[in-house]
């Protein structure tokens, strides 16, 4: 059984590093669905979706609301499992993680950036505090630091910041597990022009220095366009179009087209 | 006993005068309160003279079922919650009566194990009302945090940690508060029954004691016990946050 599972590791790693995405350049796969299905309610919210996330560059995920990217992000923290079809992270199906050492290594941002109650230092501690460890507090500083706010707001209350603030200390508080998958879900989008270029910002330094793989949902197109190595445009649950983020300056499939036209609103 | 009636006449007079509507509803209060009382006198009556212990524990799995359904109909409620609430008030019952029996605190007889039974079976249905409504309305109201301690790697426990500990808190404080002023605002209705019957003041005050000590130990323990058997129904083996499993009335 063991060395089943060991072939199986083996052959998902080495189709992961010939994945090929379309143009024809070869990429290793960080995350890769094969014919993922995931239903609730008897709502069909993913339809037979197959492709790959490449691994230590950055994915944007466009498309209209209710296409299902939310929900691709959910499978990949094992916040939800699919129905039918098969998800592999890093090589590895993604069943065989256990759910806790999944999440610690594919770190989940939400664009309400939800904050236990208590300070800044709280919440950064709120990861390892969870493991049964403490976050030294140089430690945090220096997560503070890498987001770009003050030592200051280390002992303000979570709650007393602002939306781009807290947008700030939920992403230090992602990285305090170090993940190697990062997913950020609409993270900008509630905030101004200033603090959507710092977040930008800071995300394509995590991804140089810390060489993560990035998946971004946002509904910016021109966000997408600036950070963006490789997009996924999503529709009513299925992939429409995948590949180099330029394939949003000239889109094949006609429902892009009509999509890129409306400004990634509709 | 007839002239009691006239506390009966009161409201509804006053509901007749004033149009409040509420005379009907008094009177099948009156009534039922009436029938179930006597019916339940006569019960007792025949199971504290038939002296045997098949009528006692007939009687404390009536008291169980009927507080399970009453517990089950009321306000929200978690899938498969009926065997976690008959769980409890068999705990309930199993501790308060092992230590009352077993430190020949009471005698074992019918005329103590039945009434002490009722008491903190009520109390423990009580108490899972309140608490089954606290915890699923504070499940649902910080489902965010719930997925958020999932998401960063934590276990369900830790993720309704903090939603057990406030509903737990929430269900148990009515208890201890009422406690607290016990003597100085109200006098215990089982203390004053006693008096009135002619018992020993001191005595009747140590026996509502012992019925109030019970009554502490009965909250506290059904809203952790119902509390911990409820939370994994709320999670698969993936570890995965089944909020559909939160059933409203």
């Amino acid at each position: 059984m063991f060395i089943c599972s060991q072939i199986t590791f083996i052959i998902n790693s080495i189709h992961d590093k010939l994945s090929i995405w379309k143009g024809g350049r070869t990429l290793e796969a960080a995350i890769r669905f094969e014919h993922v299905n995931y239903s609730i309610n008897h709502l069909h919210i993913l339809k037979n979706l197959s492709g790959i996330f490449p691994k230590g560059k950055i994915t944007t995920l466009v498309g209209p609301s209710g296409a299902g990217k939310s929900t691709v992000f959910r499978l990949c923290n094992g916040l939800r499992s699919a129905n039918t079809g098969k998800i592999f992270i890093h090589g590895k199906l993604i069943t065989d993680y256990h759910p806790v050492d999944l999440r610690r290594n594919v770190g989940l941002a939400l664009q309400s950036a939800p904050m236990i109650d208590g300070t800044v230092l709280e919440n950064l501690q709120l990861p390892l505090q969870l493991q049964g460890k403490k976050l030294p507090e140089s430690e945090a500083k220096h997560l503070l630091q890498l987001v770009g706010l003050d030592n200051s707001f280390l002992h303000h209350h979570a709650n007393d910041l602002s939306g781009g603030q807290r947008q700030k200390v939920s992403i230090a508080r992602t990285l305090v597990n170090r993940p190697k998958i990062l997913l950020l879900d609409e993270i900008t989008s509630a905030l101004d022009r200033v603090s959507q270029q710092d977040i930008e910002n800071l995300i394509l330094r995590i991804n140089e220095k810390f060489g993560t793989t990035i998946l971004w949902i946002t509904h910016n197109l021109q966000q997408a366009l600036d950070v963006g190595d490789y997009t996924w445009v999503m529709m009513n649950g299925e992939l429409v179009e995948s590949g180099k983020t330029s394939l949003l300056e000239s889109p094949t499939d006609d429902r892009v087209r009509e999509f890129v036209k409306g400004d990634g609103t509709n | 006993m007839t002239l009691s009636l006239v506390f009966v006449l009161i409201p509804i007079l006053l509901s007749k005068t004033l149009n409040l509507g509420l005379e009907k509803d008094t009177v099948i209060a009156v009534v039922r309160s009436t029938i179930q009382l006597l019916a339940v006198g006569f019960i007792l009556h025949f199971v504290f003279n038939s002296k045997n212990y098949i009528y006692i524990i007939l009687m404390i799995i009536l008291m169980i079922v009927a507080a399970t359904h009453n517990a089950r109909k009321k306000g929200t409620s978690i899938q498969g919650i009926t065997w976690k609430l008959v769980v409890t008030f068999i705990f309930i019952e199993i501790l308060t009566q092992g230590i009352l029996l077993g430190l020949q605190i009471v005698p074992p007889t019918a005329q103590y194990i039945i009434p002490i039974s009722g008491m903190m079976i009520g109390n423990s249905m009580v108490l899972g009302i309140l608490f089954l409504n606290r915890f699923t309305a504070e499940l649902k109201n910080h489902q965010d945090q719930t997925e958020l301690i999932l998401s960063l790697g934590g276990t369900p426990k830790q993720a309704v940690h903090n939603q057990l500990v406030s509903a737990i808190k929430a269900s148990t404080i009515p208890t201890i508060e009422s406690q607290k002023t016990m003597g100085l605002v109200q006098l215990p209705g089982m203390m004053s029954g006693q008096i009135i019957a002619g018992a020993d003041p001191v005595q009747a005050v140590q026996f509502q004691l012992l019925v109030l000590f019970l009554l502490l130990t009965t909250a506290v323990v059904t809203a952790i016990l119902l509390g911990f058997l409820s939370y994994p129904t709320l999670f698969n083996e993936r570890m995965q946050f089944l909020k559909e499993r939160i059933q409203s009335e």
